[in-house]
């Protein structure tokens, strides 16, 4: 029976339900200590002293001297301190480490550090120091200006976001007879930990162990900065000869983790009188904070997708990447391109407004189709499908209707168009050479990868993948706990890859199994020849070129394709805007599991609700003020629109069963959509999150000035 | 938390319907009891600041957040987990097949919080009734659906004449 395109039950329901999933704070050991990080209180600086202002007795203590290899994160560069050994560049970072074996006297430990403090920086636009630069040209710009009748401009700002994933960070480390260092965690990339940690503690690859426990949400957040918190426990514990926990609670994770990046994009564009793009100029500044860590690669992503998806023959996309003197802004669902799609959907709905012409019409005359090139000069195939989501999320909302029929009325309605590649950048998926495994086993067969779970469902959907390729059983078919012990290097756990990449390497993993097998069991060629294990590497879809230096080529192996129609009603006592409909038109190639698919769509849109209107990091001397449930608000039940989703089917030759990526589309089209929902209202809003009283700034400017403020 | 032994007290509660003897300083959290002396992981933390819900118990029937409950106030009371469902509720059984647990994180929380609304919740009751659990991972939309499908799906209804828990 075929599970590929039906919603089974998900591997980890039953253990999630039932409150018996482990996640890190679950687990204990045996003398096992619990670790607290004493972390850097000034922006920038130098360390002058420090003084443990306690009974140190029973104490475990950590500082950079301690480092038995190298005091870095490896990652793209080597920037980035575990421990700080005198500079301090932002708030929050650790510098010495304390085990105890009792919480209490733990907490209460007072660490006393004194500073000679230095000028911070923290505007990314005044910041001397690029973190990195990039160029995106096509055409030739001047050209395209010259053939507009008109030019407009703006600016749009987007600032920080927290995952607020619903478990905070944790991991335990467990030292082993050997010198080694095992840690268990709450992350999405077991490799990047291991790599990090071989460097941190000088020890070879196989005497470090990283394992998932199951992790409670992770939204990018538990991307990098996992290697970080894992390195902490593991210099605690190869001290103290015993296990060590550490798991933040709610303000420490806020205060002190990676937040979305924030941007501020210029657009300068050219248009005929009918409504044809002619000329994009784009700049793109993203605020990457203290260390290199992942910001080249979403500066990357964000200046890709910064045109959107539309056809323009004179691009310019021109991208920075900032330091600043605050936590590292890191990856988090969308890694760059909510911020760029943003502007774009924002800036065309002015254009559309200054052309008196529909956003839809604007947007069906410009919208990327088959045989178009994109800003980077890539040609679209048949799996470009910009149109047909724009055309029924205008049907399907009722768009025509509404948009006249709320005119003047305290309702609006908008729309947001958008695409996502899925996948890593560029060359960047046969740089990784992911690999994966399939072995036989005395049940069925056993799927080995580095992918981990998530929430999303990578176990669910690995195994309907293989399943229906070897033709056996969903139930017969394990996923292994992801173990850099036990398992191959799939590549870490983000860029809408786990399904499209991994998975494409899995069913050729079945496929060759399926041939081996001849026709038996694999249970049964498990009791007769004992384990068989197939390993494939990735390889890319044939005709992919990229220019990684000029930026030229194909950026993804293909794009996944959303519109978003955003309904929402003004209170005019208080100017809260409150999302009350979202339509959600996606196509993602085929859903693997329509129930899952459905859960990231939505899941993604709620985020992206609380990105437009409610989720503001209040900043204050280079550090989060607000570090707290309380007053840091993501969407609850009352907040989040109902929401009618749609997907759409436009099978891609290269992946699973005809899937591409769906993990982070959702992300990018809702702050867009509701912002331009607002404009139909009459609010001239280019900045979120849109909270009350800046919607209040932008009626205020609208009635003093009702002729210009909705013009350019 | 420690505390010291002189200040523990002994507190008798009924715990997933067995009368249970604890003993633990009076002021520690009805959270970390839970997870510690009892050993029910099912509870969890998410916010330490009743903001969240993934700790959310039922304490005579009532939602409580463990977090800001002393254990002295658990005594005498009947206190319900995720774990005195057992596994088989319809509830659960339709947060799976519905998708309304991701991570599961917050899943215990937003069950036993579905739990007390009743049969069948009309969507506004749902929504105000789940506003204090805090979900990031489904947008809401596949709880509403998971509750839904609980009370009304054949199968699970069946299950559900089955199955002897509920509050």
């Amino acid at each position: 029976m075929s599970v590929v395109g039906h919603s089974v039950p998900r591997k980890d329901g039953a253990a999630k339900v039932g409150g018996t999933a482990k996640y890190v704070d679950d687990i204990t050991m045996p003398g096992m200590l619990y670790g607290r990080t004493i972390r850097a209180t000034i922006p920038s600086g130098r360390i002058t002293s420090i003084r443990f202002d306690f009974d140190t007795t029973g104490f475990t203590i950590v500082d950079h001297r301690d480092i038995p290899g190298r005091n870095v994160v490896a990652l793209i560069a080597d920037d980035q301190p575990c421990l700080v050994e005198r500079e301090v560049r932002h708030v929050a970072e650790a510098v010495v480490l304390l085990a105890h074996q009792d919480r209490e006297k733990l907490l209460q430990a007072n660490v006393v550090i004194e500073y000679q403090k230095t000028e911070p920086v923290f505007d990314p636009e005044f910041s001397p120091q690029v973190l990195k630069h990039l160029l995106i040209e096509k055409g030739k710009l001047s050209r395209g200006f010259a053939a507009a009748d008109l030019v407009l401009e703006g600016v749009y700002r987007t600032g920080h976001q927290e995952h607020v994933y619903i478990e905070p960070n944790g991991f335990i480390a467990v030292p082993e007879p050997g010198g080694g260092i095992t840690v268990h965690g709450s992350l999405q990339c077991p490799f990047y930990v291991h790599k990090a940690l071989t460097h941190l503690l000088g020890l070879p690859d196989d005497q470090v162990r990283v394992i998932q426990t199951e992790p409670g949400g992770g939204f990018g957040g538990k991307e990098e900065y996992p290697s970080l918190i894992a390195g902490h426990a593991a210099l605690l514990a190869l001290k103290a000869h015993r296990p060590v926990k550490i798991v933040y609670d709610r303000a420490e994770d806020m205060w002190a983790t990676t937040k979305r990046h924030p941007s501020i994009v210029r657009h300068r564009t050219g248009v005929k009188q009918n409504g044809k793009l002619v000329a994009m100029e784009v700049e793109v500044i993203l605020d990457g904070g203290a260390y290199v860590t992942l910001s080249p690669v979403v500066l990357s992503r964000g200046c890709i997708h910064a045109a959107g998806p539309y056809r323009c023959n004179h691009i310019r996309i021109d991208g920075r990447a900032m330091f600043t003197n605050t936590n590292p802004n890191g990856a988090f669902r969308g890694f760059g391109a909510p911020q760029t799609e943003f502007a774009v959907e924002a800036h065309l709905d002015r254009i559309a407004e200054v052309l008196g012409m529909d956003p839809v019409r604007l947007r069906a005359l410009n919208a990327l189709k088959p045989g178009d090139t994109t800003a980077t000069g890539q040609t679209l195939g048949s799996d470009c499908s910009a149109l047909m989501v724009l055309k029924e999320a205008a049907k399907r909302s009722g768009w025509s209707r509404k948009r006249k029929a709320w005119k003047g009325t305290n309702r609006g309605i908008g729309l947001a168009l958008f695409y996502h590649g899925s996948g890593f950048t560029g060359a960047g998926e046969v740089r990784l050479a992911s690999k994966c495994s399939l072995a036989t086993t005395a049940d069925g067969v056993r799927i080995l990868v580095a992918s981990t779970e998530i929430g999303q469902g990578t176990r669910t959907m690995h195994a309907q993948i293989v399943a229906d390729t070897l033709g056996v059983p969903y139930d017969l078919v394990e996923v292994a706990v992801p173990d850099t012990a036990g398992v191959p290097d799939s590549g870490p756990t983000v860029a809408s890859r786990t399904c499209m990449v991994v998975g494409r390497i899995l069913e050729r993993c079945a496929q060759e199994m399926k041939a081996q097998l001849a026709g038996l069991d694999p249970a049964e060629h498990y009791r007769r020849h004992g384990p068989m294990i197939i390993t494939k590497q990735y390889e890319p879809p044939p005709g992919i070129v990229w220019d990684e230096e000029h930026y030229v080529g194909d950026a993804y192996a293909t794009y996944s394709w959303g519109c978003d129609v955003a309904e929402v009603a003004l209170d005019p006592d208080t100017y809260e805007v409150k999302t009350t409909k979202m339509t959600l038109v996606h196509e993602f190639g085929r859903p693997i599991h329509p129930v899952l698919s459905r859960g990231q769509i939505e899941g993604g849109t709620a985020q992206g609700v609380g990105f437009a209107t409610l989720e503001q990091v209040v900043m204050r001397e280079g550090a989060m003020l607000n570090a707290q449930l309380t007053n840091y608000t993501i969407p609850t039940t009352l907040d989040t629109p109902r929401m009618d989703t749609i997907m759409l089917e436009n099978h891609y030759p290269y992946g699973p069963f005809g899937a591409k990526g769906v993990g982070e589309i959702p992300m990018d089209g809702p702050a867009p959509a509701i912002v331009n929902a607002m404009r139909h209202l009459g609010l001239d809003v280019r900045e979120v999150p849109a909270m009350p009283e800046r919607l209040m700034a932008a009626s205020r400017s609208l009635m003093a000035n009702p002729a210009t403020s909705r013009l350019p | 938390m420690s505390h010291q032994p002189s200040a523990m007290s002994l507190v008798r509660f009924t715990l997933n319907g067995a009368v249970v003897d604890i003993t633990a300083h009076p002021l520690k959290r009805l959270l970390d009891v839970l997870r510690e002396e009892c050993g029910l992981t099912g509870t969890k933390e998410g916010c330490g600041e009743g903001e969240c819900g993934a700790c959310t118990v039922l304490v005579n029937g009532e939602p409580v957040c463990a977090c800001l409950v002393p254990f002295a106030h658990a005594r005498d009371a009947e206190v319900l987990t995720i774990e005195g469902l057992h596994g088989d509720h319809p509830l659960q059984r339709a947060f799976v097949l519905e998708g309304g647990a991701q991570c599961g994180i917050c899943t215990p929380g937003m069950i036993l919080a579905a739990l007390v609304l009743g049969e069948n919740p009309p969507i506004e009751k749902l929504r105000a009734g789940l506003a204090g659990n805090l979900c990031r991972c489904t947008g809401y939309e596949a709880i509403y659906r998971s509750v839904a499908t609980a009370w009304n799906d054949g199968d699970v209804a069946a299950k559900r004449r089955g199955a002897g828990a509920g509050a």
